[in-house]
């Protein structure tokens, strides 16, 4: 499978660190030398996490030349969708005018590593010729904005992989070591008479110390394995474009690797952690200043909720 | 070398403090480390000692996690 195009759309508003020090007992030193993030997006006013996913892939069919018509599935990775139903692919596709056949799927920060596999899958079946693959995220909405060890980390993004038939995408691992206690979030609502778990706590929950270290040491893993599969050496590697959890796990990775700063590029000084959108909005930003050019070799690598984590090897 | 030793080395490195400075009863706190740093110290420990250590709230000092080790060593 190639990625034929990437695309990406960011909310409009900014939030800084001495925004969140205005409503938090936090500062901005503390959140950068902690978590190596100055500001992240948030969603606002009109915005929805649809209307920012459809924006990507204007972005990608542009970028590629062909319209929305070209595209026989639209594959959509998020952790919180706009809807409990529709799927957050029809919200994306109703907006676009599509008509294919649409499917959310939540790996968690995983996604769009889940959903590249799936529609590698879907393409070598000879199912379809071409995929929308969309991670559309909007963490603040279960982000629990009073608890200052968690809500500084993340921010809502839309990126978007199109992928068709090909040989670029080299090899792909994922697991799951299904653990929900260290990073989950319990959905809210409803009004069922019959249910007492209703009230329960719905935000966000992370176990930082926990996640730092599965993070690392899974991620070692992973790529590991994937350039094992390749018969590659971390030295032949153009990026490692890592999922962007917190910049302390990308140095940490980068350090054990033994590589250069340069070959670990990061989106989260400004983006924060966008769970799966993470890496194809970098990707994305990556082809638009000139970082990532054609026929550059890449490792992917995505570790998150479920636990879940997934690595790849493309040549770009 | 003492587990207490490897610990005081690795730290020393991570942090870069005089290792003379580092005692067992101090706590990571005390160290200037936070829920990251003692993490990754745990994962250093585990690299240079072949052990596997669970990360607990109860590990509040440099004794507490060497004695967690020399209780795995045994």
């Amino acid at each position: 499978m190639n990625i034929r195009a990437l695309g990406h759309a960011l909310p409009q508003k900014i939030v800084t660190n001495r925004d969140l020090a205005q409503i938090l007992d936090t500062s901005d030193e503390w959140i950068q030398t902690h978590t190596g993030i100055r500001s992240r997006r948030i969603l606002s006013g009109e915005e929805t996490i649809s209307g920012l996913g459809a924006q990507a892939v204007q972005m990608a069919l542009t970028r590629a030349g062909l319209t929305i018509a070209d595209v026989d599935y639209i594959l959509c990775s998020t952790v919180r969708g706009e809807m409990f139903f529709p799927s957050t692919a029809c919200l994306i596709a109703q907006k676009l005018g599509a008509t294919c056949p649409c499917l959310d799927i939540n790996a968690g920060c995983t996604g769009f590593l889940y959903a590249l596999d799936l529609a590698d899958a879907m393409i070598a079946a000879g199912k379809v010729d071409r995929v929308l693959v969309v991670c559309a995220e909007q963490i603040s909405k279960v982000t629990d904005w009073t608890d200052r060890s968690t809500c500084v980390l993340f921010g809502d993004a839309a990126g978007v992989a199109l992928c068709e038939r090909g040989e670029n995408l080299k090899t792909v691992r994922l697991s799951a070591e299904s653990d929900p206690e260290p990073l989950h979030a319990w959905p809210s609502g409803g009004n069922c008479p019959f249910d007492d778990h209703i009230a329960k706590e719905h935000l966000l929950y992370m176990n930082g110390q926990e996640i730092f270290k599965f993070a690392v040491t899974r991620s070692l893993r992973d790529i590991g394995m994937v350039l094992d599969d390749c018969g590659l050496t971390v030295d032949a590697v153009d990026s490692f474009v890592l999922h962007q959890a917190n910049r302390r796990i990308l140095d940490a990775v980068r350090t054990r690797l033994k590589q250069s700063a340069e070959k670990f590029p990061i989106n989260i000084t400004t983006h924060g952690n966008t769970s799966s959108a993470c890496i194809p909005v970098l990707l994305s930003e990556m082809v638009e200043d000139g970082r990532l050019r054609r026929g550059q070799t890449l490792v992917l690598s995505a570790f998150g909720a479920g636990l879940t984590t997934g690595a790849a090897v493309l040549q770009y | 070398m003492t587990t207490f030793e490897t610990i005081a080395k690795l730290l020393a490195e991570a942090k870069d403090l005089d290792v003379a400075t580092i005692k067992p009863e101090m706590t990571f706190a005390d160290l200037g480390l936070d829920s990251l740093d003692v993490a990754e110290l745990v994962m250093n420990l585990e690299d240079e000692l072949d052990v596997s250590i669970e990360i607990n709230p109860s590990l509040k000092t440099v004794q507490d996690v060497a004695a967690l080790v020399d209780e795995q060593k045994k």
